[in-house]
């Protein structure tokens, strides 16, 4: 399996091959940081109380573009400076909360070699396997 | 004709923000790697932004007294809907050129569609919004399409 260490050639790349997968399991301090980073005040990604009495959510919630940024993040330690990201569209289909680990994915589902161009199905998913976040994304090899 | 959206929702369709122009910093994008938990040395080191980095660079920085009870700010692109509980929503972004410290960045974002769906228990509103990224020479850095669905 390709590794961010080792340039991807396009001639190896096979659809059906799958990207290393990651595993997250965000703590406060990270969700606090990232909240802070959007300068993002929403009550529910800290204010334990506020999220489960006011929102009745089971946890304080893991911000739904941090998942975002773990499939880019997946595909990027993929292709290494085999290429670029070109685009990506997802969504994010059901919540999760801190104490949970999350895992990061994705498979090719189309080469262009022509364009050299590599098209991904990307997820998140949850301990119980579940996708929460699909996505397609597409990188252009250099 | 749909129920929910009544012409004057639907004239807001069009609708443009004020260009917002931010300078991209090297702590901002070691903050932002360091939050997102990034592996890339270029991304923690802060000399390129990671992807995404522009959604913490053009969230809107209001006033206290205009944070609501629990702590989100009004979008005063969007007209007020009839149905107020969002959902999970969906983002499309094209990336076109790479961001590094020093550059200056500004965004623009449009209210580019309103439409309303059948759900499984009542109608869905969905809407749109572009957000148009360009560097000082006016190229194209990013777009970014964010649907949101409201029940």
């Amino acid at each position: 399996m390709p590794t961010a260490h080792t340039a991807l050639q396009l001639d190896q790349l096979k659809v059906g091959e799958s990207l290393p997968q990651r595993t997250f399991t965000p703590d406060n301090k990270q969700l606090f940081l990232y909240n802070a980073v959007l300068w993002n005040a929403h009550r529910i990604h800290f204010d334990h109380p506020y999220a489960i009495d006011v929102e009745e959510y089971p946890g304080l919630v893991i911000a739904g573009p941090l998942l975002g940024d773990w499939m880019h993040q997946c595909i990027e330690q993929w292709l290494g400076s085999s290429g670029r990201l070109t685009s990506i569209e997802y969504s994010n289909r059901s919540a999760s909360y801190i104490g949970e680990s999350l895992t990061s994915g994705g498979v090719i589902t189309q080469i262009d070699k022509a364009n050299r161009q590599v098209t991904l199905e990307v997820f998140i998913t949850n301990e119980q396997g579940d996708i929460i976040a699909p996505g397609i994304a597409t990188a252009e090899l250099t | 004709m749909s129920s929910l959206l009544s012409d004057e929702l639907m004239s807001a369709v069009g609708r443009t923000s004020e260009p917002h122009r931010e300078i991209v910093t090297r702590r901002d994008i070691r903050k932002y790697a360091i939050a997102t938990d990034s592996q890339q040395a270029k991304y923690l080191s802060g000399d390129e932004a990671p992807p995404m980095f522009h959604v913490s660079l053009f969230w809107d920085v209001v006033p206290l007294a205009e944070l609501t009870p629990d702590g989100v700010s009004i979008d005063s692109l969007l007209p007020t809907f009839p149905l107020k509980k969002a959902m999970a929503g969906g983002l499309k972004i094209d990336y076109f050129r790479t961001i590094r410290p020093g550059d200056w960045l500004t965004a623009t974002r449009t209210l580019s569609a309103i439409y309303e769906k059948a759900g499984r228990s009542g109608a869905l509103i969905f809407y749109e919004v572009v957000m148009d990224i360009v560097d000082d020479e006016n190229r194209l850095v990013i777009r970014e399409k964010t649907t949101r669905i409201l029940r």
